[in-house]
């Protein structure tokens, strides 16, 4: 009697708790991962279909099941208009009950989803954009920024080339907030390592045809040209700079926002000499060739910074529903956040709480076609920066999760 | 009685549809389609083709954004704010524009908007490229909390009915009788005694308001107002939807947006969007459209429908 009571007593205690885990864990009984990115304009070459690869690949080597549930995967062409990203997370969340919300290339739409992800708790694991502003005054809670960020090419490029001796610049700038304050970032770290800005040139957005600008700039006698812009502007400034034989006159490029994709296609011959900061390389060491030959293999291209880094982060967040045995926004960034990273991708990677993955970047020069010994090999990684010096220190950050001390 | 039966149909499917489908999938349909009728009744109905629209479009956007999260006042001030900005803007585009005709008429409304755009591209209250974020919803007449989607439909449904329905009024009233002869034949009109331009411009200032409306509107709806609704593309894009529906027919501009938003919508994220993208398969639909049936969807609808009553 005695017996059955204490049976029937942990009978129920047994039920409840299970009652309970069940209630906080994987909702839906599916982890579904939402990818919004860029699949047919200007960036989908640096993130869209290989970021879809990426992603796939992910979900392959966790086996397609994390906490003992399938992973869904959706994708949509965002074609970087903010009003389609923000209807289409939207839907997502209610309709589809998509946990994460993954990659967004360019700010507006990253922002636009971050509002959406404010309202509804949703995971944002953003690779392609790139201003600081997503974990500066806009961070939220459960928005982390995986690959890169403005401040840090910018820093990364403009300190390592001045320590470089290129003490004088002049900058290229697309005529818009980006491209200005880019160039703003850019002249403060320049002039605080003791270089000079000789002046600067504002071009039109968007711009097909340089040479007057690139003619001003070499008549400025400056060391560093620095291209204050990006995407097609970048890769035309670089085309004209080519033509007018800048690199061969003994000045220097440096581009502020440039992926191995933009190398990629205007070539060695044209891109050769240019200076850049970048996340990810695939040539760097055996983890990321290990990685990036199996990309090779199902894509025919290296993955760019964003595209590795959309597989690490997935990485990082299944384990950490693994780890944490839900898929709640919150309670998973919560947990993320508290995981060093480390993986083929990121070195020395840590979540800041303002959602900021900070991690190693590489300083890097693209080398001439001579020094290039089999296709893709296109960089010669000139410096580490450690993750702390190429990331806004926490102390000048203005993200409200910061608890200032 | 054809057309009070038809409207009473649809506005009973538009009552039930947020059951059916994803209401804010609906309520951005409608503000196209509020923006395409607004674009309609400039060029179906005064025969005047302005390729600007975007601005108004997108002033109002940016204007009912800043004027809710900004300055914090109700919902409805934000949408006649905005109105009233995109109206400003019209009477200021459409006073200049109107002294030319068909090509130079649709040139200068494409430099002026071409303006509003760089303008907004640098001025610091949009936000540039990143867009203007995080704009409240808030409460209609302070009663209706409208972070409900299906609250916010009811009330995107309600303006676009006063929206349609001031447009039908205007196309049926002696002023869109003249309107369609000025349309028709521009010189008889001015020899019959009437100053053509001022008919114009108010149709002008009309059609640029009731842009604005849409846009105010789709800014309170995504919480966002974009760059890429100033842009040309969006002007170009009102224009698709009109003709894809049936220029000059009341209806058609409805079709033709929700068409093509549908079809944004449906290719972003289909199969068939990874193989041909959504704007590739839109410029065909334009291209069959402007070869295979040049009246429009409704057009070649109502068209058909005349051809067999007449033979029945």
């Amino acid at each position: 009697m005695h017996f059955a009571r204490t049976l029937a007593a942990t009978a129920v205690t047994v039920a409840l708790t299970a009652g309970a885990a069940a209630h906080a864990a994987i909702s839906d009984d599916a982890v579904k991962i939402g990818i919004l990115t860029d699949l047919s304009g200007t960036y989908s070459d640096l993130a869209g279909p290989g970021v879809v690869v990426a992603a796939e690949m992910a979900i392959a080597d966790v086996g397609g099941k994390v906490a003992g549930k399938p992973v869904v995967l959706l994708k949509a062409d965002h074609q970087n208009k903010a009003d389609i990203a923000a209807n289409k997370a939207r839907e997502w969340g209610d309709v589809e009950k998509v946990d994460a919300y993954v990659d967004l290339v360019t700010t507006s739409t990253a922002l636009a989803v971050m509002e959406i992800a404010k309202q509804n708790q949703k995971v944002v694991l953003i690779s392609g954009a790139g201003s600081s502003r997503i974990t500066n005054e806009d961070c939220n809670p459960t928005t982390v920024h995986w690959t890169y960020d403005t401040y840090a090419l910018a820093k990364g490029t403009g300190s390592a080339v001045v320590k470089e001796g290129g003490k004088t610049w002049f900058f290229l700038t697309a005529d818009y907030a980006f491209g200005q304050n880019l160039q703003k970032d850019v002249a403060a770290v320049v002039e605080a390592n003791g270089g000079k800005v000789l002046g600067a040139v504002k071009h039109p957005f968007p711009a097909s045809d340089f040479s007057s600008f690139i003619l001003q700039a070499q008549a400025s006698g400056a060391q560093v040209i620095g291209l204050a812009n990006a995407g097609s502007d970048t890769t035309n400034a670089i085309k004209a700079a080519n033509e007018f034989g800048v690199v061969q006159g003994g000045q220097k490029l440096a581009g502020l926002l440039v992926f191995i994709s933009d190398v990629h296609s205007l070539g060695l011959p044209v891109a050769q000499g240019l200076t850049l900061t970048t996340g990810f390389y695939w040539d760097y060491d055996d983890k990321t060739r290990e990685w990036s030959k199996r990309f090779f293999d199902k894509t025919g291209k290296m993955p760019t910074m964003v595209q590795a880094g959309v597989y690490s982060s997935l990485m990082h967040y299944f384990k950490a529903i693994e780890a944490t045995g839900s898929d709640d926004g919150p309670t998973v960034v919560k947990k993320m956040k508290e995981t060093p990273v480390e993986d083929f991708f990121a070195r020395n990677g840590k979540i800041r709480e303002d959602g900021r993955m900070v991690h190693d970047m590489y300083l890097a020069e693209v080398k001439k076609p001579a020094e290039s010994k089999a296709p893709w090999d296109y960089y010669k990684i000139l410096r580490v920066i450690p993750g702390d010096e190429a990331y806004l220190p926490l102390a000048e950050s203005k993200c409200p999760l910061v608890k200032k001390s | 009685m054809y057309q009070k039966a038809l409207y009473t149909a649809l506005l009973l499917l538009g009552l039930v549809a947020p059951y059916a489908i994803y209401p804010v999938f609906l309520m951005k349909v409608l503000c196209f389609a509020l923006f395409a009728c607004a674009f309609n009744l400039l060029l179906g109905f005064a025969g005047l083709l302005s390729f600007g629209h975007a601005a108004f479009f997108g002033l109002a956007g940016y204007v009912c954004g800043h004027v809710l999260k900004v300055w914090g006042l109700p919902t409805e001030l934000g949408l006649i704010v905005g109105t009233l900005a995109a109206g400003a803007l019209g009477l200021a585009v459409g006073a200049l524009a109107i002294r030319r005709q068909g090509i130079y008429f649709a040139m200068i409304t494409l430099a002026l908007s071409q303006m509003v755009y760089f303008f907004f591209l640098q001025a610091p209250f949009t936000g540039g490229e990143n867009g203007l974020q995080g704009v409240p919803r808030g409460h209609f007449l302070g009663v209706v909390d409208l972070r409900s989607d299906l609250a916010l439909y009811y009330v995107v449904l309600a303006v676009f009915v006063a929206g349609f329905w001031l447009v039908q009024r205007t196309v049926d009233s002696p002023f869109g009788q003249v309107l369609k002869a000025i349309r028709e034949n521009e010189p008889r009109a001015i020899s019959l005694g009437y100053e053509v331009d001022r008919y114009k411009l108010v149709a002008f200032v009309l059609s640029a308001s009731l842009a604005g409306l849409a846009g105010a509107l789709k800014s309170v709806v995504l919480q966002l107002a974009s760059l890429g609704d100033a842009h040309w593309h969006m002007s170009g894009e009102v224009v698709l939807m009109t003709l894809l529906g049936g220029m000059g027919t009341i209806l058609g501009p409805v079709v033709g947006a929700a068409t093509v938003v549908t079809l944004q919508n449906y290719l972003a994220s289909s199969p068939i969007g990874s193989y041909v993208p959504a704007p590739v398969v839109l410029g065909v639909i334009f291209v069959l459209c402007v070869l295979a049936f040049r009246r429009g969807i409704v057009g070649e609808l109502a068209a058909l429908v005349r051809k067999n009553l007449n033979l029945g």
